[in-house]
């Protein structure tokens, strides 16, 4: 069952389209990967499902419902919750006090969201962290803590943007242990990566987006061995070699 | 626990305060430092903890003075029912300048400038209407006792203010605890994370301002039953404006206690420099820029930051 369905989505900034004419669905309890190259319009089409960019054309559906163009926090209230790729912390606050507020979505009390906050940290691997500032962290925990407090909102569909970049190998297997067992728990993952090895290892099912369309579609197999993207990725003539 | 300790001694030394001062002096250097305690706090709200600088606080301190004393002195109401409304004129002056300001997205020096034009706009207008006192200015007339709100005896305007002050930041106590609160702080360190995570943000600046709007018109009916006068430049004019976001500022911006403790630094230099330099006008002021400029270089946290360690 298709949880998330984008269909036809069109975004133009001045005379550049972005996004042209791209539809993807994400299925209930599985791991969607969008991929393509740098540019190809990935963090706008998130940007769009989670309504912080308005389409110029297409529709987006969440559980059925019509959600395109709606507000972000009531894309969120839905269920619905995105991660940024350039790490957005709450700077001066504590990680406890970051992660409490996605808890506070479903819990109006300080001190449970507080308490609902260092769960969510063992979850992700941050118990150690809690009372650090936001901005005392490393890139691996910021990215970290991204995760953390989306997965506070108890989402049922989470939108993940390049999580991994910028990660050491050990690093990124911490994050796909992680990420399979939100997963395992029933969330629908939509996720950016670059990280080759992750993606063929966590997805179900891939999207390709290059220059704002989406040129292939299938299973980590298929697209390992589809020609138009190899070619996207490494050009041409490798492609045809 | 602790912090609750520090509130509470703190609370017992201003309440005990007067038995220890018989100048009228300095019952009124306290009075006035709680005043402007109030008047920051009003400020910390919406600037501190929800990040929204305001350069024109003079506006809600303003309409609170001007409401109370017009509508005694124009209309012939009670100094009771007249403060109340003038509360309820900043609550709504601030829910106005809100709505229009962030349902257009204006952040930072945007939203600074709208409410230093929005505070200039009122001065010129009660500058220039003869029912609001014109160049003049609204003179209350005195007539001490409780019903008017008036006190002859000094130390009932001291335990007065004191009162509203420990409201002021019994509130400000409470919203630091709720989710209100840590939504505030949440969309000062990032809007655009604070909407992804379901966040209203509109909403959110828009109970800030309309609850700073309205302690700090609880101010300026404090102001008008004080001194019994205000005029535009009292009023609405940038001093106030700037003193509104001096005291925070300086004490700690996003704390419970920075605007007292700023208060009582901004007082304890005014008179220092009085003391030293002479009473000509400006020399205080002048002191203040040195004091913030020093603030902001190596204590960007206020003295809190100094009190809780510099982290």
């Amino acid at each position: 069952m298709a949880v998330l369905e984008a269909r036809g989505i069109v975004k133009r900034f001045g005379g550049l389209v972005a996004v042209s004419d791209a539809s993807l669905e994400a299925h209930a309890g599985r791991i969607t990967a969008l991929i393509g190259p740098n540019g190809a319009g990935k963090t706008t089409l998130f940007a769009i499902v989670a309504g912080f960019l308005q389409p110029d054309g297409g529709s987006v559906k969440f559980d059925g419902r019509d959600i395109t163009g709606m507000a972000p926090h009531r894309v969120c209230r839905l269920g619905v919750v995105r991660t940024f790729q350039i790490v957005q912390p709450f700077g001066a606050l504590s990680v406890r006090e970051n992660i409490a507020v996605g808890s506070h979505l479903h819990e109006r009390s300080r001190a449970r969201a507080l308490h609902e906050a260092e769960k969510i940290a063992r979850q992700v691997g941050m118990q150690a962290q809690l009372d650090k500032p936001a901005q005392g962290l490393t890139i691996a925990g910021r990215k970290r803590l991204e995760l953390a407090r989306a997965l506070a909102t108890q989402p049922r569909l989470l939108l993940l943007d390049e999580v991994m970049a910028g990660l050491t190998p050990t690093e990124v297997n911490e994050i796909v242990a992680v990420i399979r067992s939100i997963r395992d728990a029933g969330v629908t993952i939509l996720l950016i990566e670059h990280v080759m090895q992750a993606v063929m290892s966590l997805s179900d099912d891939i999207y390709v987006l290059n220059q704002g369309r989406i040129i292939a579609h299938g299973g980590p197999r298929e697209i390992a061995s589809d020609a138009q993207v190899i070619e996207a990725y490494l050009g041409r003539r490798t492609a045809h070699a | 626990m602790k912090r609750l300790a520090a509130f509470s001694a703190i609370l017992l030394f201003f309440l005990v305060l007067p038995l220890f001062i018989e100048s009228r002096f300095w019952l009124g250097f306290w009075t006035t430092t709680l005043f402007f305690a109030l008047l920051g706090q009003s400020w910390n709200i919406l600037g501190g903890y929800g990040g929204q600088v305001s350069f024109g606080h003079a506006v809600f301190f303003g309409t609170g003075a001007y409401v109370s004393a017009v509508l005694q002195v124009r209309l012939g109401l009670d100094a009771w029912t007249s403060a109340a409304i003038a509360v309820a004129a900043g609550a709504l002056v601030g829910a106005f300048i809100g709505a229009l300001s962030f349902r257009y997205g204006l952040r930072g020096s945007y939203f600074a400038l709208v409410t230093l034009a929005f505070a200039e706009v009122f001065r010129v207008l009660v500058n220039a209407w003869d029912f609001t006192g014109s160049g003049f200015g609204m003179l209350v007339p005195m007539k001490p006792g409780a019903a008017n709100l008036q006190f002859a005896d000094r130390t009932w305007f001291y335990y007065a203010i004191l009162l509203l002050v420990f409201l002021a930041y019994a509130i400000t106590w409470r919203v630091e605890r709720s989710r209100f609160g840590a939504y505030l702080l949440a969309i000062r360190e990032n809007e655009d994370a604070a909407r992804a995570l379901g966040i209203n943000a509109f909403r959110i600046k828009l109970a800030a301002i309309t609850l700073s709007g309205a302690m700090a018109a609880v101010a300026g009916v404090f102001y008008i039953q004080y001194y019994l006068f205000v005029d535009s430049h009292v009023g609405y004019g940038p001093a106030m404006s700037v003193n509104a976001l001096l005291a925070p500022l300086i004490g700690g911006a996003g704390t419970v206690l920075g605007p007292l403790i700023g208060a009582i630094a901004l007082g304890s230099l005014a008179e220092l420099t009085s003391l030293w330099l002479g009473k000509q006008p400006g020399v205080n002021l002048l002191a203040f820029g040195v004091l913030l400029l020093v603030i902001l270089r190596f204590l960007p946290n206020g003295l809190m930051g100094l009190l809780r360690g510099r982290s």
